[in-house]
């Protein structure tokens, strides 16, 4: 059990790929001006995620190293496409928004680097895990970015929440700040860098809050945050 | 022979890889076939709500889809559709295409047979948000203004942004992309002045 709390841990937080990998910046960037274009491109990495690197640990075995990496970017390259139709066939107004970006999950190194470095030497089961948070880790934080440029770009959260989810969900939709003249900078692509930043050292200071209360002296001198407990 | 020895060999490796495309191609084959539908009826749903917006669903009653045709404009081929009521011609639909701050600016004109417009949507534009997205309608009305507006009213020299001597708004802050859109209308009403025979000859509709 151990084993899986600390793979749980791992992709949720300690390993996180957008947060502590700095891996995937290219979708981050590029989708996450709402909430809801975050969780759309977060799902579907994660789908692509989970599944090619279910099918990389139960092909491990007949695998070769010599041509493991073409085998694993043809997977991941064929379920980008078809997440890329089943996209645009049954959901295309969500097409519309992220349709661009799709495909670029295919060179988002963070799942090829999952294959290599977990799915081609575990278990089908540790893979699932593994590769499950990795997934929720992934969408977490490109919601979170997502959530923070808008609610200061636009003053809304989950605009068009409808569109990704369906009808049922639109109660998601908050105008947060109503006549709102919205700030710009966060819209646009610099917008992306400033929230990873800030978010960045939000995860940091939250690490360093956690360690210091486990062992009371820290070796940083420099942070001389009060501490009220965390 | 061990497990190892016979991956190592550059046939196995070779048939390996081969399977492997094989097996992926003919999954990607596959989907395709299932979704080609879907798709297609999702485009052409989405074409017929943009017409919706542009076209008042009183001046007409025919499929306008089955009306394609391709035409030869002096920038370019697209394709334009007829609208009719009762088998007589009410109007055109085509898109234009204006050139606007940050690239294309992709838009959908419908004019009536007597040469107003009946509308015009923004499909796709890359504008600045905040200063020239104000085109889209879900932001700003400005683009309704264009109804109703033909080449004799407001008459062709008056056709351009207050800041040139014309007669519509720009934007505070943003110019180049009300000039650009309303250059587009203008280029797209004098060339239906233009080909007026052709848009309005009923479309002889292609038995299926």
């Amino acid at each position: 059990m151990t084993d899986y709390s600390r793979l749980a841990k791992n992709g949720l937080w300690t390993n996180n790929m957008v947060f502590a990998q700095l891996l995937a910046l290219c979708p981050v960037m590029a989708v996450t001006g709402t909430a809801t274009n975050g969780l759309g491109m977060g799902l579907a990495t994660f789908f692509v995620l989970v599944g090619s690197n279910l099918v990389v640990s139960l092909i491990r075995h007949w695998v070769s190293q010599a041509v493991r990496i073409p085998v694993y970017i043809v997977i991941i390259a064929t379920l980008v496409t078809l997440t890329d139709m089943l996209i645009n066939a049954f959901a295309y107004e969500l097409y519309k928004v992220l349709g661009l970006f799709i495909a670029l999950i295919v060179v988002n190194c963070a799942i090829l680097g999952r294959a290599e470095a977990f799915a081609s030497k575990n278990t089908l089961w540790d893979t699932l895990v593994d590769s499950t948070m990795m997934g929720i880790g992934l969408t977490w934080a490109l919601v979170m970015i997502g959530a923070f440029r808008e609610i200061l770009g636009s003053g809304t959260l989950f605009a068009n929440a409808d569109l990704l989810l369906g009808e049922s969900f639109g109660f998601l939709e908050i105008t947060l700040i109503p006549d709102y003249k919205g700030f710009l900078i966060l819209l646009l692509p610099p917008g992306g860098f400033i929230a990873v930043g800030f978010l960045l050292v939000a995860k940091r200071w939250i690490d360093q809050r956690l360690s210091k209360d486990k062992k009371e002296p820290t070796e940083s001198a420099g942070c001389s945050v009060e501490g009220h407990g965390a | 022979m061990s497990e190892t020895s016979l991956q190592d060999r550059l046939g196995y490796q070779s048939l390996f890889l081969g399977v492997v495309v094989f097996v992926t191609c003919a999954l990607l084959a596959f989907a395709y076939q299932m979704t080609r539908e879907p798709i297609r009826l999702a485009l052409e749903n989405d074409l017929l709500n943009n017409f919706s917006q542009v076209l008042p669903a009183e001046i007409y009653d025919n499929n306008l889809l089955e009306t394609k045709t391709d035409i030869q404009a002096p920038w370019g081929e697209f394709s334009w559709y007829q609208a009719s009521l009762n088998d007589e011609v009410t109007g055109v639909v085509f898109p234009l295409t204006a050139y606007g701050y940050a690239g294309d600016i992709e838009m959908l004109i419908a004019v009536r047979s007597n040469g107003e417009i009946s509308g015009v949507r923004v499909l796709v534009h890359r504008e600045t948000p905040g200063l020239g997205d104000k085109i889209e309608v879900s932001r700003d009305p400005w683009i309704t203004e264009f109804n109703g507006l033909s080449l004799q009213d407001p008459p062709p020299s008056d056709w351009g942004v207050k800041k040139d001597g014309g007669v519509f708004d720009q934007f505070t802050g943003a110019t180049i992309t009300p000039r650009a859109v309303v250059a587009a209308i203008k280029r797209g009403l004098e060339f239906f002045e233009a080909e007026k025979a052709t848009f309005l000859t009923p479309v002889a509709l292609s038995e299926e």
